[in-house]
């Protein structure tokens, strides 16, 4: 039993040095994790601040009327479609670093989850405070971006991480356009030697253990978050 | 009437029982012969209408049909299907899978019921002209076939891009992406002759024989199949099905 657990894994990690398809598929992972978060941060927020412009003021109609559309195409779509869109459809005959692809489909995803986010963290945030900043002859913009906003983002925090955790489950379908993450990796190893059984196994452990750190650091921000409320 | 229905019940699963020859041909269900198999391949195997049809699929039918058993084609990737195989998921795996030292360890062959080669499909006009021009060039394979493994310890991983299916390799040469895709034969003529600008270099990249993947140790449906094999080889069935798919210039 425990002779044929450890042939097993020689065969699948150790021979032929297999363990560097999850190592580069690790990096490839976070790497793309990372900038689409970012790419989906600038983009969301902007789209929600649009939105919560035109929705105040009347203002904006057109963009406004454009990121309602974003948002439903977006949302309505599966990721992995988007994905191979964006590198079959949209950079169909151009040769585009694969990383650079994948980065601009999960990020322009995450953008119309983040928008949501954060439009529901500035709905959060009582009327009165406007009218208050108002009253006080700040402009809108003014009473936004000084008294609304910081709340707001405060308010979104966990939520957005939470957000991270699920993009970094979701880019495990970067292997349909042969680029090699780590779900990718153990597929590799997986046709190479013909047993699901470790591969699959440590492909979810690390998914695992990313997931559980980062949601330690949810955990460690929202009491923080608490304490400043006192 | 539950007696009545029993009774039918009985009686079919009796009579599919003597079709098949009970459970001695090593199937996993008694009548049933399930070939798993990458249903992206052609003319060994693919898509028409609802049906999956080739040169795999119609063999594998005579097979199943020389046995008495009805024949039941799953479609799933190429890389999962000698674990389908190996977890008794499906009884054999037939999908223009080569023979090969890894594989044997992992399941056992019939004999072999066809020749292929590994060929290299180019852009018209790229300037690869023959194998040692791919050097430090950007391959496409599809994973998990030898074109893929052998390509992997040849070039490098750094040099190897593996798509889940060979005809979305051989988009993104279309496209530019990628420089060449290895590819077995008889597809390759297919994707070529459906996407002008494509062209085979002469050169073959590799030989190999195509056979029937089935669980280690079951020697019962082993036998069986070669059995067949070696009926439709002699009474012509298997020639007959080939050139049904694939013309000889």
């Amino acid at each position: 039993m425990f002779d044929d657990f450890k042939a097993q894994f020689i065969l699948n990690f150790v021979a032929e040095d297999r363990w560097r398809y999850l190592a580069n598929g690790l990096l490839v992972t976070l790497k793309l994790t990372f900038f689409a978060v970012i790419l989906g941060l600038v983009l969301g927020f902007g789209i929600a601040f649009v939105r919560n412009v035109h929705a105040n003021t009347g203002k904006l109609k057109i963009l406004d009327f454009l990121c309602g559309l974003y948002l439903t195409v977006i949302r309505g779509t599966p990721v992995v479609v988007q994905l191979m869109i964006i590198y079959f459809v949209i950079f169909g005959s151009v040769r585009i670093d694969k990383s650079l692809t994948a980065i601009i489909a999960f990020g322009l995803n995450s953008a119309a989850y983040q928008a949501e986010i954060f439009r529901s963290g500035i709905q959060s945030i009582p009327k009165g405070q406007m009218e208050a900043g108002r009253s006080l002859g700040f402009s809108y913009f003014q009473t936004m971006v000084n008294i609304i906003m910081p709340q707001a983002i405060k308010n979104v925090i966990p939520t957005l991480l939470n957000e991270v955790i699920t993009l970094l489950k979701e880019t495990s379908v970067a292997g349909y356009i042969a680029l090699e993450d780590l779900t990718k990796g153990g597929d590799i190893i997986r046709s190479r030697t013909y047993s699901a059984f470790m591969p699959l196994l440590a492909v979810a452990l690390i998914y695992l253990i990313m997931v559980i750190i980062l949601e330690k650091l949810v955990k460690v921000i929202e009491r923080r978050l608490k304490k400043n409320e006192k | 009437m539950k007696k009545l229905i029993g009774i039918i019940l009985s009686a079919v699963m009796v009579m599919s029982l003597a079709a098949c020859g009970g459970a001695s041909q090593g199937t996993a269900q008694p009548g049933i012969l399930v070939m798993a198999t990458n249903a992206e391949f052609p003319p060994y195997e693919y898509h028409e209408g609802s049906r999956i049809v080739g040169i795999d699929a119609e063999i594998a039918a005579a097979i199943a049909e020389k046995m008495g058993c009805e024949l039941v084609i799953e479609d799933i990737a190429f890389d999962s299907i000698i674990p389908e195989v190996v977890s008794a998921k499906a009884d054999m795996g037939m999908a223009g899978m080569t023979v090969t030292e890894d594989r044997m360890q992992n399941v056992d062959f019939s004999t072999t019921y066809a020749v292929a080669r590994q060929v290299v499909i180019v852009a018209e006009g790229s300037g690869i002209t023959s194998l040692a021009d791919l050097e430090g060039r950007v391959i496409g394979v599809q994973q998990g076939t030898t074109g893929d493994i052998y390509a992997t310890d040849e070039f490098g991983d750094d040099f190897i891009e593996r798509y889940s299916k060979g005809m979305e390799a051989v988009q993104a040469l279309v496209q530019g992406k990628i420089d060449a895709v290895i590819i077995d034969n008889e597809p390759a003529r297919v994707f070529v002759s459906e996407n002008p600008g494509l062209i085979i270099l002469d050169e073959a990249y590799a030989d190999e024989e195509y056979a029937i993947a089935v669980r280690k140790g079951n020697t019962a449906l082993l036998e069986a199949i070669n059995n067949a094999l070696e009926e439709l080889k002699n009474d012509g069935t298997l020639d007959e099905i080939v050139s049904r798919y694939i013309s000889t210039e």
